[in-house]
């Protein structure tokens, strides 16, 4: 196969006339007034790692149960595989579910737990039993298999949780926040497992996080949703570098948003009158018009911190460095111009002995105008 | 934490805390000595006294029964003691069929009362909250008049012209009314009707921790309503079970009023005979025996319980 025709088949989204997987359409629910979910359209491909994202209460919860089945939908349809899932009770979907609190039977061992699903479908035991022990021997279980679940560790939990949901084959797996109760440094470990995983079987798998970093880490694509409404979909790359709107922009990593009006358009240029900044000059992008209010998003690691005024750049600020904060692979600053405007920028350390820009130093900011994305809303 | 530290660097604190060191006790003994004290002198005394009697002989005389010591013709302390009583119970075939017969009226009770009170229990559980008090008001409202009117108040209900009767009648179902007063259904529906509260509300607690994820994952897992209740719900609510049953089969072992209120002549139960071997042949050498082999019989099925749920703990 050649290299093009790989790209097209792991990223399907992009193709032109590709088939769903699960196809959500005009999807709202409400409980009692408050609408949970509304109105969301959502088209999620085969072996898809797809990321919901969103702080609390909105709606990825609600979004991810109605897939299970657990809620209906008050209106819009649900179709995994071309089924329409509206009368399907959760028993009868080809989906299985990781829930954040593992759910596992607290009664049951650990290999019990994993067979339970097999047992529902009417295998007989010996070949539950041994579908199993291969599945615990994934998730590197197979010694615990004896122990109950109030026997192990968290991310021994977490991995009983998943050898069970994965274990029936789903054609859709859910994950509600699978790796919220990880501390951070087994989390990251898990992060790539759980791809590994996901890459091997092939399942397609949906997972709801508030966590932009898991988000980012794992997703095939990101649907990041504010208000019972997703606000953009896309790549991890295209969310971060182009946000659709201030909300998005300011949610998935840090910025600086800059409120202004379009002041003046050129074939190869565009200016904006900012409030912040004063002007701006950024290549011309579509669809803006004369004196149209937009903000200009800059992302911290965008800006350049010199102590001399860098040459042949029109974005070039003066200020003074306010805070300064060493994270170690980076640091960052808080910089106050001389009309009061706090600009957040970051530089990376890349060399070791570097005399570092440090607090109460008069610098000089700058950035590239490719670095800007202009937000409408 | 300030208020505490002043209330213990108070001077009788300090004092009854030097008091207690001098005499080897710590604050832990002190308060575990209270429900120990309560156990002593309620059960364990008045049980020991009940033992020695079983070991004596009937007497009319105040009290009515042998003395444990008595002076021989040499003058030496003999102690007298038999267990002809024991050996009386055995062999009296009415003790055995009064004790067959009561732990079969309360095992039956048990068994009616868990298969009432479990849907009771599951639904008040899931109910949503302002109803879910309601209804726990109304399992024990009944507690609030007295347990004898209530049972009296089934004799109305059951008589031969009593209101079921009567309705039946009236309705043209039955021609003549059914005897139901004076009969093991009586005694039933009494126990059941009486100690149902004691089996709800243990199941309650229990079923209301019972985490409804866990019945999603059931359900997402491919288990329809039914299997999830006999796979996870039923041995999850195990304990609240055996609780319940404890607290529904021990007093209905040793039931005195009910049987005497809506049993006949023939509904035999251990305690009926307790009070006529006290009161009426005054005989309470065997009186004590009795009571004493009840106990027996009532601790040996709660331990046997104990140690299954004991066991599941420890996994």
């Amino acid at each position: 196969m050649s290299q093009p025709a790989i790209a097209a088949d792991t990223k399907p989204w992009r193709r032109e006339g590709a088939t769903p997987f699960i196809s959500v359409r005009g999807v709202t629910k409400q409980f009692g007034d408050f609408t949970a979910v509304a109105d969301v359209d959502l088209e999620i491909y085969k072996s898809e790692l797809f990321c919901l994202l969103g702080e609390s209460g909105c709606g990825k919860s609600t979004l991810l149960r109605m897939l299970a089945g657990f809620e209906q939908a008050t209106s819009g349809t649900i179709t995994i595989d071309g089924e329409d899932m509206a009368r399907v009770p959760p028993d009868r979907r080809p989906t299985n579910m990781m829930f954040q609190s593992y759910a596992l039977f607290p009664h049951m061992t650990v290999e019990k737990n994993v067979a339970y699903g097999l047992l529902r479908e009417g295998l007989k035991k010996s070949v539950a039993y041994e579908r199993a022990a291969e599945m615990l021997r994934m998730v590197k279980l197979e010694k615990l298999a004896r122990r109950r679940p109030d026997q192990l560790s968290g991310g021994q939990r977490q991995r009983v949780a998943l050898a069970r949901a994965l274990v029936k084959r789903p054609k859709l797996l859910l994950l509600d926040e699978p790796l919220g109760a990880l501390d951070k440094k087994l989390r990251e470990e898990t992060q790539f497992e759980l791809i590994k995983i996901q890459e091997t079987l092939g399942v397609t798998f949906i997972v709801v996080t508030h966590d932009q970093d898991e988000a980012m880490t794992l997703a095939t694509r990101i649907g990041v949703m504010k208000d019972g409404k997703i606000e953009q979909i896309g790549e991890p790359r295209e969310i971060y570098e182009t946000p659709n709107s201030r909300f998005v922009a300011d949610f998935i990593g840090s910025v600086n948003l800059f409120e202004g009006k379009v002041d003046a358009v050129a074939p190869d240029m565009m200016r904006i009158e900012t409030y912040e900044l004063g002007p701006v000059l950024l290549p011309p992008q579509a669809g803006l018009t004369l004196g149209q209010q937009v903000w200009g998003a800059v992302r911290p690691e965008r800006f350049a911190i010199s102590r001399s005024k860098p040459e042949n750049t029109p974005n070039t600020w003066q200020g003074v460095v306010e805070e300064m904060g060493y994270i170690g692979h980076m640091s960052q600053y808080r910089i106050r111009l001389s009309n009061g405007v706090l600009i957040r920028a970051s530089q990376s350390n890349r060399l070791r002995d570097e005399d570092p820009i440090s607090w109460d130093e008069k610098v000089w900011i700058s950035v590239q105008p490719s670095a800007f994305r202009v937000l409408t809303r | 934490m300030s208020a505490g530290n002043a209330l213990t660097r108070s001077a009788p604190w300090r004092g009854t805390a030097w008091l207690m060191g001098k005499l080897g006790i710590s604050g832990r003994t002190l308060v575990i000595a209270v429900p120990m004290l309560w156990l002593g002198v309620f059960f364990l005394a008045p049980f020991f006294v009940l033992g020695r009697i079983s070991l004596a002989e009937a007497l009319i005389a105040r009290p009515p029964y042998t003395p444990l010591f008595e002076r021989g013709p040499d003058g030496s302390l003999q102690i007298i003691a038999s267990l002809e009583n024991y050996r009386f119970l055995m062999t009296d075939a009415l003790y055995r069929n009064a004790y067959l017969s009561s732990i079969r009226v309360a095992l039956v009770s048990t068994i009616f009362a868990l298969l009432i009170g479990y849907p009771i229990a599951y639904y008040i559980a899931r109910a949503p909250e302002p109803k879910r008090s309601i209804l726990l008001l109304m399992v024990i409202l009944p507690f609030w008049t007295s347990f004898l009117l209530r049972v009296y108040a089934w004799m109305g209900f059951l008589r031969s012209n009593g209101v079921i009767n009567n309705t039946l009648i009236s309705l043209g179902i039955i021609d003549a009314p059914l005897r139901m007063m004076q009969t093991d259904f009586a005694v039933y529906i009494g126990i059941v009707y009486t100690y149902l509260p004691f089996m709800i509300l243990p199941l309650y607690a229990n079923l209301t921790k019972l985490d409804s994820a866990l019945l999603e994952a059931a359900s997402d897992l491919g288990a329809s309503p039914f299997v999830t209740f006999f796979t996870v719900t039923l041995p999850l609510s195990l304990p609240g079970i055996v609780a319940g049953s404890m607290l529904v089969f021990i007093p209905a072992i040793g039931e005195y009023v009910i049987p005497a209120l809506l049993g006949g002549p023939d509904t035999l139960m251990i305690g009926r005979v307790l009070w006529d071997e006290f009161f009426s042949s005054r005989d309470w050498p065997v009186a004590s025996a009795v009571a004493i082999v009840m106990l027996v019989l009532v601790v040996a099925p709660i331990m046997w319980l104990q140690s299954i749920q004991n066991r599941r703990e420890e996994g």
